[in-house]
């Protein structure tokens, strides 16, 4: 049976038309309330997918055992900026998420043609907390002179295989929202490289002016 | 008249740039004082344009003319006709001047001398090599071969002239040369790395297990391979030595090498070569580490 999914609001994961996904359970995008969950938590279902932002899972479902919850996994699929979603989908649970949910939420999101990766409940998830840092240093590097932005890309791409440079991927995707998942991770992380590098800062105060 | 080229040390990346300049139709001299040495690229040379045949890539009479303009020898004495001499051997600063010292007194003055280092300055390399000003930094990468890139750096008394005849003298191999400044880890490896670095740290962190990383990272990003596939053939042992020398050079916390590592080394899970690294090795499969 297909899985019911609710949209409330814009939702990053789904901003054309949601794709169907098969399995028991309810799948909440874009705006997410405690109020959208428990009304979630009424239906008969294996599992709760609630889409999650730069926030953790634990800001919707609080970080203690509570076996109402325990079918809540959360789920964001990876986007850069403005560019179009891609195919993968993080999912994320904690240590007291029903197994079985989890297994459940991941099977629904793979009936829909999506790649999973799962992991725990940690800012920045795995993709993030990975592209953020070293995204801030290409930029801190390229103002340093470390080569032009396009010897940069070159050498990335020849090198490792990547089909887009760091420099073309910020220029197509935006430097801003770089500047602000940079910042968000930074936040909740508190390590200076997820500091947003002066040219995403610059970016993103040109277009907050 | 076709000019000689030298590659000094004819290890791992020796012996893959002189097949690069002896594809290209140079004279190659390839110098290394272990005979072994020799002997054994010799061999994998030979089995490598064998399957450049095998594949059509290559004619019988090409891979034999090719081998015939790779000369091996043990005597420093052999570079003294050669226009350019590329040097690979151990990355110790001070072997690396012993050589090039010796190299300065072989060679014609106009030869030029550049280092495949990956991560000791040219600057610093060049000082010691009696000719500052004709020494260029050329980084190729591994398997050099197969690699057509090449990170191009010039040290702080390398001269105009000598820079445009070494871009150029790299285009002539067929290579494709970017320009970097003379920092540790140019651009590849200074970005590389610490992102290795950043993804071992997320498996010590619980975050989330190395075959998931390595699917995240392929679907989101389009990489070719995962962190943990790439740092599986790089190796824990080449890791934690490349982290030593950048993080001594750099201080940058990223490029700490992380405590996982050293225990991966001692247990003598050193990746795909030892059959386990991050993940699991047989019958050439991958397991969940
Ligand atoms: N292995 C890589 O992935 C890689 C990639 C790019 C650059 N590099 C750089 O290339 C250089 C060589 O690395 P490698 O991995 O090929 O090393 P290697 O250990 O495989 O080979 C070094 C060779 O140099 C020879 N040698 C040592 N001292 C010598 C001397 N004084 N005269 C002549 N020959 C001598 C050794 O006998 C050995 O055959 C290093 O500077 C390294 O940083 C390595």
């Amino acid at each position: 049976m297909p899985a019911h999914v609710v949209v409330t609001g814009a939702s990053r994961s789904f901003p054309g038309d949601v794709p169907v996904m098969h399995g028991r359970g309810v799948i909440l995008a874009g705006e997410v309330t405690s109020d959208g969950i428990a009304a979630a938590a009424q239906l008969e279902g294996d599992f709760i997918a609630i889409e999650l932002g730069n926030e953790c899972l634990a800001h919707h479902i609080g970080l203690d055992t509570n076996a109402n919850l325990s079918c809540v996994v959360g789920f964001a699929r990876f986007r850069l900026g403005t560019a179009e979603p891609g195919n993968l989908i993080e999912l994320v649970s904690t240590d007291w998420t029903d197994k079985n949910a989890l297994a459940a939420a991941k099977a629904a999101f793979q009936s829909g043609g999506f790649i999973i990766a799962c992991c725990a409940d940690r800012p920045g998830r795995i993709v993030n907390r990975l592209i953020r840092p070293y995204l801030n240093a290409v930029l801190r590097r390229l103002d340093d002179g470390l080569a032009t932005a396009a010897d940069m890309d070159k050498t990335l791409m020849m090198g490792l295989g990547y089909p887009e440079g760091p420099n073309a991927l910020l220029d197509r995707t935006g430097l801003a929202d770089h500047y602000e998942v940079s910042a968000a991770l930074q936040a909740a992380l508190g390590d200076a490289d997820f500091a947003p590098a002066r040219r995403a800062q610059i970016a993103w105060h040109r277009d907050m002016a | 008249m076709t000019k000689t080229v030298g590659v000094a040390g004819c290890g791992t990346m020796g012996a893959g740039i002189a097949i690069v300049a002896a594809r290209a139709g140079y004279t190659v001299r390839v110098f290394d004082t272990n005979r072994d040495a020799l002997e054994r690229a010799r061999v994998q040379t030979a089995g490598f344009l064998d399957k450049s045949v095998a594949r059509g890539k290559l004619t019988t009479e090409e891979r034999d003319a090719l081998l015939g303009r790779l000369v091996g020898t043990t005597r420093i004495a052999d570079l003294a006709d050669c226009s350019f001499v590329i040097e690979a051997i151990y990355e110790d600063l001070a072997a690396k001047h012993d050589l090039l010292s010796q190299l300065d007194q072989v060679c014609p003055a106009e030869t030029i001398f550049a280092t495949n280092t990956s991560t000791i300055s040219i600057t610093e390399i060049a000082a010691g090599s009696g000719r500052a000003d004709r020494f260029v930094g050329m980084h190729f990468c591994l398997p050099a071969q197969l690699m057509k890139l090449v990170e191009m750096s010039a040290g702080l008394n390398t001269s105009e002239a000598t820079w445009v005849s070494a871009w150029a003298f790299c285009e002539s191999l067929g290579q494709k040369p970017v320009a970097t400044s003379d920092t540790p880890g140019f651009v590849l490896n200074y970005f590389l790395i610490p992102y290795h670095n950043d993804a071992i740290r997320l498996i010590e962190q619980g975050v989330a297990s190395p075959e998931d990383i390595d699917i995240a990272m392929k679907t989101a990003m389009g990489y070719p391979m995962g962190p943990f596939e790439l740092l599986d053939l790089v190796g824990a042992d080449t890791q934690k030595l490349l982290c030593d020398a950048m993080y001594g050079l750099t201080n940058e916390t990223r490029a700490a090498c992380p405590p996982l590592v050293r225990r991966m080394i001692a247990a003598g899970h050193l990746g795909k070569k030892s059959g386990r690294g991050f993940h699991r090795y047989g019958d050439n499969k991958m397991f969940g580490a």
